[in-house]
């Protein structure tokens, strides 16, 4: 039982840090008409602008 | 004694009219943004407008808010389509996610709908929401009686 908990910390715990980090991270998501979409991260040169516009509607 | 059945529903419908911080006129639009704050809790604030960009309805009673969330939701749809539209694929919805906040965009049928919710939402109940008041909303516009032409008239008593 305690093997089997260490195990689900040793693969979830990271997952989680990673998840929150990048729930907290800023960011740009564009869904196209033919299913397919881009997601932009805020290091991305291309998500500045977008990020900017973004911040005058807030 | 309790009033008559029309009179209740009058009063119920000028109740559902004006809870609404609507600035402009289409209650049906209106109402369909009513039912999406209603739904979705997440949405703080949106903006129906038209193809022309005009506002048909919104959440924000200040007429300032409701313009500041408009033009830069368009712009950031502007934008994006743009930079990433191509003759065979254009955005269809975005959301760009702040720390303090997210913006979602949206259109449909001649209509966009500009969000604002609050901070790491849940991306695709939101976009669903938003849909599904968007598609409310062009099927009202599309009910909405339009306005008879006058030149039309004059053609049919010229003939006449």
């Amino acid at each position: 039982m305690r093997k089997l908990l260490g195990l689900a910390v040793l693969v979830g715990g990271p997952l989680y840090l990673r998840r929150r980090r990048e729930a907290g991270r800023e960011r740009v998501q564009l869904h196209f008409d033919d299913g397919s979409s881009v997601t932009l991260a805020d290091d991305a040169p291309d998500a500045q602008p977008l990020l900017a516009l973004a911040r005058r509607a807030l | 004694m309790r009033a008559a059945i029309g009179e209740e529903l009058g009063d119920g419908l000028r109740k559902r009219a004006t809870h609404v911080g609507s600035i402009v006129w289409p209650v049906d639009v209106a109402s369909a943004l009513a039912d999406l704050t209603e739904i979705s809790s997440q949405v703080e604030a949106a903006v129906v407008v038209d193809a022309e960009g005009a506002v048909l309805a919104s959440t924000i009673a200040e007429e300032p808010g409701t313009e500041r969330l408009a033009v830069a939701g368009l712009a950031l749809l502007e934008a994006a389509t743009s930079r990433f539209g191509t003759s065979v694929r254009t955005v269809l919805q975005l959301e760009a996610a702040l720390r303090e906040g997210s913006i979602f965009v949206a259109r449909e049928g001649g209509l966009a709908i500009v969000a604002r919710t609050s901070a790491a939402p849940s991306s695709g109940l939101v976009l669903y929401d938003l849909r599904t008041c968007l598609r409310a909303a062009a099927e009202a516009e599309q009910k909405k009686p339009k306005p008879r032409s006058r030149r039309a008239k004059k053609t049919e008593t010229a003939d006449a």
